[in-house]
């Protein structure tokens, strides 16, 4: 179930707030470079992430995944270390690395001993000035992306309909453009929109470093200032406003293709943080959601059996307003009219009558023990920091957990009658078929 | 999270292996962990950290997929899941209900030679979450009506991920190398096997294996030594030792044979495995087999295999290698996906890589890139608590010791390349394969592979 993999990691981004304040060290260099540094000693390791301001949020509409491409280009070299070395260096080493692009960000990072971590420094400070990207390359990695989209998407039934939602969800915002990009707007970018792209958003005045770990940041921010602070600001750019028009009435999409059962998925437009209700949002999908002892697997799953896996999913860690997301997976024999009847069952009920007091509460102490479990890991608690930086300011931390105290059973059942409407949802269905291929021998 | 296109797969050919394999020599990780056997049997595993206010918790019981007549297959995994379904004094809803109310977790699931049971919870709430877990450890009593929904909800999840290529593969690969040895089948089983097990079975098994004196405590977190032996008396105390069962572990009478295995499925890539048997985790070539897998197609982007088949040629997202060892045998498979019109060049290209890693020396600094990175990765690989949990019980069942952690480096430092030239040609081969391809056949048109 493509889906639900993702609402696991929708709820490492749901977390982040401080219980346990670590010390935040916040720096800025002349030319715009944000450093936040947080010393956690309890292992030798460290991570050093380098957050850029642009996503595929920023792309022109006929290049769809340019900004995920230009992230893979990230990894072909430099004139000081040569083509492709990049991970052979980090790996050789000890260490791994990796990078991501959402529609909003684009995010580097390396994990060590913390001892290497000066090697991140080096290089990452190097590649955020001097990438070469050749054409020969740039058609190589654009072939690898394709086949990048075909593994993740084009043969998988269930996020083939998350994107045909999402996309029927917005018309004008970017949002409903896939970070992987449409196969077409893969194979039509070139080497010269991907430097321009890369000139335009790869500078210090657009970027954050976040570095955890057994690191000094006394001694480690002179070292970042050394490598970072001579790179130059980059050009004026333009701020990308999403003004999605209020949608007035129910939209379906039906895919037909070879698939095994049926599966629904539904979106409703919801704000995201830090809108006051985002943190009743945030709790209404745990009431819903959060686990076995939820409503949506107690009802559908356990209950009626006519589901595999139901689940509610929502993140407002974005820049914009995005979706609040219902899915399930129909069982064997099970009709999945029905499925989509029993999900608006449980967002009625949750609509007339409040939750009670132990479901409000045991939401925020899923919310709270998460948070401190997540602390264990120096790489998502970098993760964090990152995304609040990203949508306004990490100290934002502090105002997301008072938010969600403050939830009550009043306010979940408000957020519900006020987004869950049936003007305001996108209802997608895949519809599975048996594929006979003609084959001649 | 669905918008984030990772660039590549972490290395996690090794991690499939094993998680816990590495060691920086520079940075000597201790790991400072206490090691008891309790009255009971009960082997305790212990490690402190305060740095947090948490309890990692891991239980292991010997005894898995491996233990399961080929008729019963998903009876250890049926087992497993049941235990937090219904005791004598909570239904499943109370379970779930309990648990997630304090915001912990609390899991049991089966693997090919154990099964384990978790439990991630806050110090505030240790006495709840240890008196949970020692609930549905001791007192599971596997009501009917929720076997029979568990067995739809297993059955119904195996349908689904028949959507999955790469899980049709993997099926298809486990039964051509192992057979019908126990390794050979998924650990859920198949829908009809699952329809044979009965109650009486996954009792019988439970009583077999969910022993103190079959099993593996370890605890990591803010608890101090008195703080767990508290515990264990109050919510272990009453699990009895008694005498062990005679386990017939099936003798592995080897299939080696060439064969392809073709899926026709209306996909636009063709999802392909190689590969064949591979060797047992106490395998003295364990470490030349890491280091071999390591430069082979286990090395992320170092590996001969991505910068060939996807830096160079520009055919896959993602192509890697791995060794799955485990306590009786193991296999070596190589994983690619690529698009369907290229799947006779890249098979090419992956028998080629074999033949070359067999007929020539690995280069100086193939082999010390490959030695840095397995010893100087280890911090990583114990950077939590719940890694740390899972480590000290892998390490206890593997019987690797409580100094594994030190030995590691030397194991991997005295690797040679004769060494690897050695492993390659004794465990791999590209000649006798297994090869699945699952795939729009037409399109893809496999030729001059065909069987025997």
């Amino acid at each position: 179930m493509g889906y639900i993999k993702i609402f696991f990691f929708l709820v490492f981004l749901i977390m982040p707030f401080s219980i346990h304040a670590a010390e935040v060290k916040e720096y800025i260099l002349e030319n715009g470079l944000k450093i936040l540094i947080i010393e956690e000693h309890k292992a030798p390791v460290a991570t050093f992430q380098v957050w850029y301001r642009v996503g595929s949020r920023d792309e022109p509409a006929s290049k769809s995944g340019l900004s995920h491409l230009l992230e893979h280009m990230m990894f072909k070299g430099t004139p000081k270390y040569g083509s492709k070395v990049f991970s052979r260096i980090i790996q050789k080493n000890g260490g791994i690395d990796n990078a991501y692009t959402t529609k909003d960000y684009t995010v580097y990072f390396e994990l060590f001993s913390s001892d290497r971590i000066n090697l991140s420094i080096d290089l990452e400070a190097d590649r955020m000035q001097n990438l070469m990207i050749e054409s020969k390359e740039t058609i190589s990695e654009r072939s690898v992306v394709m086949e990048e989209r075909r593994m993740r998407y084009e043969d998988d039934p269930q996020n083939s309909l998350f994107e045909e939602v999402v996309a029927a969800s917005f018309m004008v915002c970017p949002y409903r453009r896939p970070v992987i990009g449409w196969m077409s707007g893969i194979r039509s970018i070139e080497r010269d929109d991907l430097y321009k792209y890369y000139k335009t958003y790869y500078s210090p005045d657009n970027a954050v470093i976040v570095i955890v770990g057994d690191v000094n940041a006394d001694e480690i921010i002179e070292d970042v200032k050394n490598s970072f602070g001579n790179i130059p600001q980059g050009p004026q750019r333009e701020n990308i406003v999403c003004m999605e028009p209020e949608q007035m009435g129910e939209r379906r999409v039906i895919l037909k293709r070879e698939a095994e059962l049926p599966y629904i998925l539904i979106s409703y437009h919801a704000p995201g943080f830090p809108d006051e209700d985002s943190y009743s949002l945030d709790v209404l999908s745990l009431v819903l959601s959060g686990g076995k002892s939820a409503r949506l697997y107690k009802s559908l799953v356990y209950e009626k059996k006519i589901a595999l896996g139901a689940s509610a999913s929502y993140s407002g860690f974005n820049k914009d307003h995005y979706l609040f997301f219902f899915s399930a997976t129909a069982s064997p024999g099970a009709d999945i009219k029905s499925v989509e009847d029993s999900l608006y069952t449980e967002i009625e009920k949750i609509k007339k009558e409040l939750p009670s007091k132990r479901e409000i509460q045991k939401a925020k102490n899923q919310i709270e023990s998460s948070f401190i479990m997540e602390q264990d890991s120096i790489y998502v608690q970098a993760m964090n920091y990152g995304v609040f930086e990203m949508i306004g300011g990490w100290r934002l931390l502090d105002r997301y957990l008072e938010g969600i105290r403050k939830v009550t059973p009043e306010d979940v059942t408000r957020v519900a009658k006020k987004y869950l409407t049936e003007k305001n949802r996108t209802v997608g269905i895949l519809i599975p078929e048996k594929i006979q291929i003609q084959n001649e021998k | 999270m669905k918008n984030n296109n990772h660039r590549k797969i972490l290395i996690c050919s090794f991690i499939l292996c094993f998680a816990f394999l590495f060691l920086n020599t520079n940075n000597v990780l201790a790991i400072d962990a206490k090691r008891n056997i309790s009255q009971n049997g009960l082997t305790v595993l212990h490690s402190e950290k305060h740095s947090l206010p948490i309890v990692m918790v891991t239980l292991l019981v010997r005894g898995g997929q491996i233990n399961e007549p080929e008729e019963l297959a998903g009876l250890a995994n049926l087992t497993a899941e049941l235990l937090t379904e219904g005791t004598k004094s909570r239904k499943s809803a109370d379970i779930s209900e309990e648990v997630e109310f304090i915001g912990a977790s609390l899991d049991a699931s089966a693997g090919s030679d154990y099964i384990t049971i978790t439990l991630s919870v806050l110090k505030k709430d240790i006495n709840k979450g240890f008196e949970l877990f020692s609930d549905v450890l001791l007192n599971p009593t596997f009501p009917q009506d929720e076997i029979d929904r568990k067995k739809d909800l297993i059955k119904g999840s195996l349908k689904q991920r028949e959507e999955e290529p790469s899980y049709l593969a993997e099926r298809a690969f486990k039964k051509e190398v192992f057979g019908e040895y126990p390794y050979g089948r998924i650990i859920e089983g198949s829908v009809e096997t699952i329809d044979n097990i009965k109650r009486d079975y996954l009792v019988k098994f439970y009583h077999d294996n969910f022993l103190p004196n079959n099993s593996i405590l370890s605890v990591v977190g803010d608890l101090t030594s008195d703080e767990l032996n508290t515990l264990i008396e109050k919510y272990l105390g009453e699990w009895k030792q008694t005498d062990l069962p005679l386990k017939i572990v099936k003798e592995f009478d080897g299939v080696n044979m060439k064969s392809i295995v073709k899926i026709e499925r209306d996909l636009t890539q063709a999802n392909i495995v190689i590969g064949n048997l591979g060797i047992r985790r106490e395998n003295p070539d364990y470490y030349a087999v890491s280091v071999m897998n390591y430069i082979l197609g286990g090395g992320g982007f170092s590996s001969r295999l991505m910068q060939s088949i996807r830096d160079e040629m520009g055919l896959a997202y993602d192509v890697n290698s791995a060794f799955a060892a485990y306590k009786e045998q193991g296999s070596f498979q190589i994983d690619v996906q690529t698009k369907n019109e290229s799947a006779s060049t890249v098979i090419n290209e992956i028998l080629e890589q074999i033949k070359r890693i067999r007929n020539e020396e690995v280069s100086d600094d193939e082999l010390s890139e490959a030695k840095s990175y397995l010893t100087g990765s280890f911090p990583r690989r114990l950077d939590t608590n719940r890694k740390i949990s899972n480590f000290l019980a892998a390490v206890e069942f593997y019987n690797l010791g409580l100094d594994y952690a030190e030995k590691y480096p030397d194991y991997i430092n005295s690797v040679t390349k004769e060494d690897v030239l050695k492993v390659a040609r004794k465990y791999l081969d590209p000649e006798k394969y297994v090869l699945v391809i699952v795939a729009n056949q037409k399109k893809a048109d496999i030729q001059g592979l065909d069987s025997q």
